[in-house]
């Protein structure tokens, strides 16, 4: 449980180029400011001492013309440091938002009230994968995430990899990102999308190469058929009951298009988007009642037999 | 005519209805500015409740003292509530009540709107709590980004009822508005010309000139939205050729100038309190003038930073970050000014100017995230997050609470006639200030820590927990100082010290009448012959006579240097004004239900204006021919 | 004054009270997929027992028949009923009715299945849930409150093209 979530979700730990551009922009902004708040401050406590100690009010001429000259100075010394800024900070805009199109790789993300489904876009209609909740990556390849949504808007925000982007229905958002540090990194929506809005994370998985592309071979392949009559059993059990109706395993009957993808489900390292770690207890207790768990969500309570249950959760395990 | 005489031909002829008749229809400007105040803290007081429920609920991870759909309600509502039913009536209602006494006359221009303007808020803010008391409050954000607020993901009849809230309340906005602007414009005191003006009555009329343009937009977006909801037209629908994003340009448009709706007057408020309390001139009079407008300007050509993370094009974007950097000049202008101000002047230091300081150590801080939220990449990072619930509630309390509540203390005798608690009111300061902090400074790093807004729960692994924890104990220490200020003006409105006229010395002509102010205002209409009427006043100043005594008469002057131009009588207490917002407010609200509503109320409000608009006979005086 | 505003406020909860309600967490009891409940035939051996009227709670509550038009799409019953005009089922939209329009006759079809190409959904469907999409269907056809069913969809609507309607229109003019 610890070991899942000792993941950063925060943009001043950076794993990509451009989420370490913006906070080295955060560094230099964070610079300056602090440096004029404190100014600022020795400017306003040293103007409180010196009206506090005065007999009264220094009506002189002179009084008039050295203000004026602070403030022609002070209002010069701000305008510099504003304009150094907004040059610093479209600088970085710059970096971060290449127009050439050089990436290897399209994923589709696209957002659910409150799930992620994302799928690997290929050539072969047969090749795609398609997953739900979990973004691998491999390390140091750029790629373009293709963002849209299928309700509402939500927001994709990666925090280590880069800033957000809205995924708005009807629009097609496009985000390019490349990571470059190996490491599982914590996701989470950021945009109001009703109920369940805080129980809508995902996880993002950059690996070595290899192993991005023996996961993503794995995941190529149908569901295997289930060895053990319990396990046989537990499919029946899948294929005859409410699952079916919204959730898809390739390799079966089961296309439903309303849930997420399950044939790879026990992969994943998470259940209920991002919520649950993916242990046997937690599978049951989701199948058997996810509204107690994410009031809200979408999935009914399941009120299955114990036998039944055990069943469809060992069989579920099976999907590797 | 000896002035005893005069005060008793004024009274009788000002005088305010009392009783139930009278609460329904005087008109008297103070009496309608002292109502949007008092009724925008009893709002302010509701929306404070929220927030404590809220941040208990945050203080530990997967709390369950609310529920999510409860919190979704409760975090719209006080949103609302703190933009709609507070901020922007509280700033009006003390417009309504001050413009008139700094300026010099006795009456706003138009006091029959003032009147409808406030039934309408009335209305709207009742309508709001009745839904959520009855667990229908909205629950789509003060924000209500369409589709999520839209026919197909808020079923019932939640974000209708915040649809037209906003339309009563914009109506009450924009009524206000007008009526201010003409005031400004029209009533000024012989002498007060445009560049002798209080600060604060150019504030209130760069507001409302701010309110006439932003407020239509999104009477206008929330219009459509609930026309979308209603009788299904396709606005914001993009499958039929809307635009749901349309909503966001419409609704910041709005969104953005009302910040600075809320935040200029209160820069006024801190020009005004820092002027008095060092008994010195603001420096740069023509510059924090312009200051003022320029924010009015820039103020609208802001609000794509509210969407950056959308989408748009790069170089648009680029835009609206410089639009965003430009517009912290002309507050850092007004902020220098103040320190000069301090620096040369005399400060004495009451509980006022107490607030006035914690205003320059707290919007700074606010003033300077913003910066930062300005530019695109780090946006990119902060949208959304805790960072941004610290920086606005550190804009918009540091900004415009610290220096309403330092005003309310030092206008509160000419509210009342009596002064507030001294000792009180430092123990108030003083909390709402260590509050404050404790509560949001947390909150920067929470959103740099990764945490988004607007979620209900957190999962507890993620780091999150003691700085909840310490922002939820802030918020409560925030709480009691609010608690404080308000049962310290219950208290002291009854048994305060007695102020008498001019408790503090001031400058402007306010502090010209007794406390408070009698319904006439001024025995004799005052002349002006500086920015700072009360510390230049000659011992043979001249004073404005020949107004009627018998008829609600005040003079009209002209638009640039206050000439005396002629007399204008105003209207008399009606009834009129709140039939028609009573009439409005049943079509608008049944409108929710049927679409007959709509043509329903306009019969309704249409009766009531008849008796509004309904023609007085020309008094006798006036037929006679003139010599 | 107060008191004038709590009766405002109490009137008006009151009024609205069944149409918001909303029940987010679902007891597992409501999942059960349950059987038929009505007979369809008036034959029946014995005595003849009343017919029971069923209430459907959910016609009365805003957010359960926008559940169950949001289920309706899930489950594809659009695939058959588009929505709610027809194609390879009947339109849902008219009134006409080939099994009954009562509640529970809409519960029974969806539950039973009805032949020529109705499925039955009985235990694939919790039952609150199809109790969600029998208030949906029925507010097709303006058979429930009209402030409880749901406006418009986001998605495109039905209507005639304007191409059509420029024929129609012009053909009109030639007919006299």
């Amino acid at each position: 449980m610890r070991l899942l979530f000792a993941t950063f979700q925060s943009p001043l730990h950076p794993a990509g180029p451009y989420a370490r551009a913006i906070e080295r922009l955060w560094w230099v902004f964070f610079a300056i400011t602090a440096v004029i708040y404190v100014l600022m401050l020795i400017g306003f406590a040293l103007a409180v001492r010196k009206g506090a100690r005065r007999k009264q009010a220094d009506l002189s001429d002179e009084a008039t013309r050295s203000g004026a000259r602070f403030i022609t100075i002070a209002l010069s010394a701000t305008t510099v440091i504003l304009i150094g800024l907004l040059f610093t900070s479209i600088a970085t805009g710059r970096d971060i938002s290449p127009v050439d199109d050089k990436v290897t790789r399209e994923i589709k993300i696209t957002g659910h009230q409150w799930w992620w489904e994302v799928q690997y876009a290929e050539a072969r209609p047969d090749m795609i994968v398609e997953t739900a909740n979990e973004l691998h990556l491999p390390v140091g390849e750029r790629v373009k995430l293709i963002l849209d949504s299928d309700d509402v808007i939500h927001s994709l925000w990666i925090p280590n990899l880069h800033g957000k982007r809205d995924l708005i229905p009807g629009y097609d958002g496009v985000l390019t990102l490349t990571a470059d540090k190996t490491g599982t990194y914590r996701a989470q929506c950021a945009e109001f999308c009703g109920l369940q809005h805080a129980k809508m994370a995902f996880l993002v998985i950059v690996e070595p190469k290899a192993d991005f592309e023996r996961w993503l071979t794995a995941q190529r392949l149908p569901a295997p058929f289930p060895k053990t009559a319990d396990q046989q059993h537990g499919q029946q059990v899948f294929l005859t009951s409410t699952c079916v109706m919204c959730h898809a395993i390739k390799g079966t009957s089961a296309g439903a298009r309303t849930g997420p993808d399950l044939t790879h489900l026990a992969s994943r390292r998470t259940l209920g988007a991002g919520i649950l770690p993916n242990t046997l207890g937690n599978l049951h207790g989701w199948i058997a009642n996810a509204q107690t768990i994410k009031p809200g969500v979408l999935m009914p309570p399941n009120p299955l037999e114990p036998n039944d249950l055990h069943a469809l959760v060992a069989y579920l395990e099976t999907l590797q | 005519m000896n002035d005893q005489e005069l005060h008793l031909r004024l009274s009788a002829t000002w005088h305010k209805p009392t009783g139930l008749w009278g609460w329904l229809t005087d008109n008297h400007h103070t009496t309608i500015g002292k109502r949007f105040i008092i009724t925008a803290f009893v709002f302010f007081i509701l929306g404070g409740i929220e927030a404590l429920i809220m941040r208990t609920q945050l203080a530990l991870p997967e709390n369950h003292v609310v529920s999510n759909d409860l919190y979704n309600q409760l975090f719209t509502t006080h949103g609302s509530t703190m933009m709609f039913l507070f901020a922007v009536p509280v700033m009006e209602g003390l417009g309504l009540y001050f413009v008139p006494l700094m300026i010099g006359t006795r009456q706003m221009a138009f006091p029959r709107l003032n009147q409808f303007a406030y039934f309408s808020y009335l209305i709207g803010g009742v309508l709001l709590y009745v839904g959520l008391f009855g667990n229908f409050g909205p629950d789509a954000g003060w924000f209500a980004y369409t589709p999520l607020s839209g026919p197909e993901f808020s079923p019932g009849k939640r974000v209708d009822v915040w649809a037209q809230m906003i339309t009563f309340t914009e109506m009450a906005a924009l009524g206000g508005a007008v009526s201010i602007i003409a005031t400004v414009f029209k009533h000024r005191a012989p002498g007060m010309s445009l560049n002798r003006m209080p600060l604060f009555v150019w504030g209130q009329l760069v507001t409302s000139f701010m309110i006439i343009f932003a407020m239509p937009s999104v009477m206008v977006a929330s219009g459509m939205l609930a026309t979308d909801r209603l009788i299904a037209t396709h606005f914001f629908n993009k499958a039929e050729g809307g635009d749901n994003l349309l909503w966001q340009h419409l609704f910041w448009f709005f969104g953005h100038p009302e910040v600075y709706i809320i935040f200029i007057p209160g820069t006024t408020m801190m020009s005004t309190l820092v002027s008095a309390f060092t008994k010195r001139p603001n420096f740069g009079y023509l510059g924090m003038v312009l200051s003022l407008i320029a924010t009015g300007f820039i103020g609208f050509g802001v609000w794509v930073h509210h969407m950056f993370a959308t989408g748009l094009p790069q170089l648009g974007l680029s835009f609206f970050t410089a639009s965003s950097v430009l517009i912290t000049i002309p507050t850092a202008f007004q902020f220098f000014s103040w320190l000069t101000t301090l620096w040369h002047g005399k400060i004495h230091f009451h509980s006022p100017i107490l607030y006035s300081f914690s205003f320059i150590v707290i919007f700074l801080i606010g003033g300077l995230t913003g910066v930062m939220l300005a530019s695109v990449p780090l946006d990119w990072q902060l949208h959304d997050t805790f960072f941004v619930v610290a920086h606005f509630h550190y804009v918009l309390i540091g900004g415009a609470i610290f220096p309403l509540l330092g005003a309310l203390t030092y206008w509160f005798p000419k509210l009342t006639g009596r002064l507030m608690n001294e000792k009180l009111s430092v123990v108030t300061v003083s909390l709402l200030f260590v509050g404050f902090n404790v509560t949001f400074f947390p909150m920067h790093q929470l959103g740099l820590m990764g945490m988004p807004r607007r979620v209900y729960t957190y999962l507890p692994n993620l780091g999150w927990t003691n700085l909840n924890l310490l922002a939820t104990v802030g918020a409560y220490i925030f709480g009691l100082g609010s608690l404080l200020f308000v049962l310290n003006a219950l208290i002291s409105a009854r048994i305060g010290v007695i102020a008498g006229d001019d408790p503090w010395g001031g400058a402007d002509l306010e502090w010209a009448t007794a406390s408070p102010p009698p319904a006439y205002n001024f025995l004799y209409v005052p002349t002006v012959r500086d920015r700072y009427p009360l510390w230049s006043m000659e011992p043979d100043q001249p004073l404005v006579t020949g107004l009627a005594t018998d008829r609600r008469e005040i003079l009209v002057t002209k638009l640039m240097d206050a000439e005396p131009d002629h007399l204008y009588e105003t209207p008399d207490p009606s009834i009129s004004p709140t039939l028609v917002a009573l009439g409005a407010g049943i079509g608008i609200i049944a409108a929710i239900f049927n679409p007959w509503g709509v043509p329903i109320g306009f019969v309704l409000a249409g009766l009531g204006l008849l008796g509004w608009f309904w023609p007085k006979p020309p008094h006798k005086e006036l037929l006679e021919p003139q010599p | 004054m107060r008191n004038a505003l709590l009766l405002a406020s109490c009137l008006l909860a009151a009024a609205a009270c069944r149409r918001e309600q909303r029940e987010i967490v679902h007891s597992p009891a409501a999942s059960h997929a349950s059987g038929g409940i009505v007979r369809l035939s008036e034959l029946q051996p014995g005595q003849p027992t009343p017919e029971v009227e069923v209430r459907n709670a959910s016609e009365e509550k805003a957010y359960d028949i926008n559940e169950g038009k949001r289920l309706f799409a899930a489950y594809n019953c659009s695939g058959c009923h588009s929505h709610g005009g027809g194609g390879i089922g009947p339109a849902l939209m008219d009134n006409y009715w080939v099994y009954g329009s009562h509640p529970e006759n809409i519960h029974d079809t969806i539950v039973e299945g009805r032949p020529n190409g109705m499925p039955s959904f009985g235990g694939k469907i919790p039952d609150y849930q199809i109790w969600e999409i029998v208030a949906y269907v029925r507010s097709l056809s303006g058979l429930v409150n009209p402030t409880v069913a749901p406006s418009r969809d986001d998605h495109m609507q039905v209507k005639v093209a304007e191409q059509s309607k420029k024929e129609e229109s012009t053909e009109e003019k030639k007919k006299p």
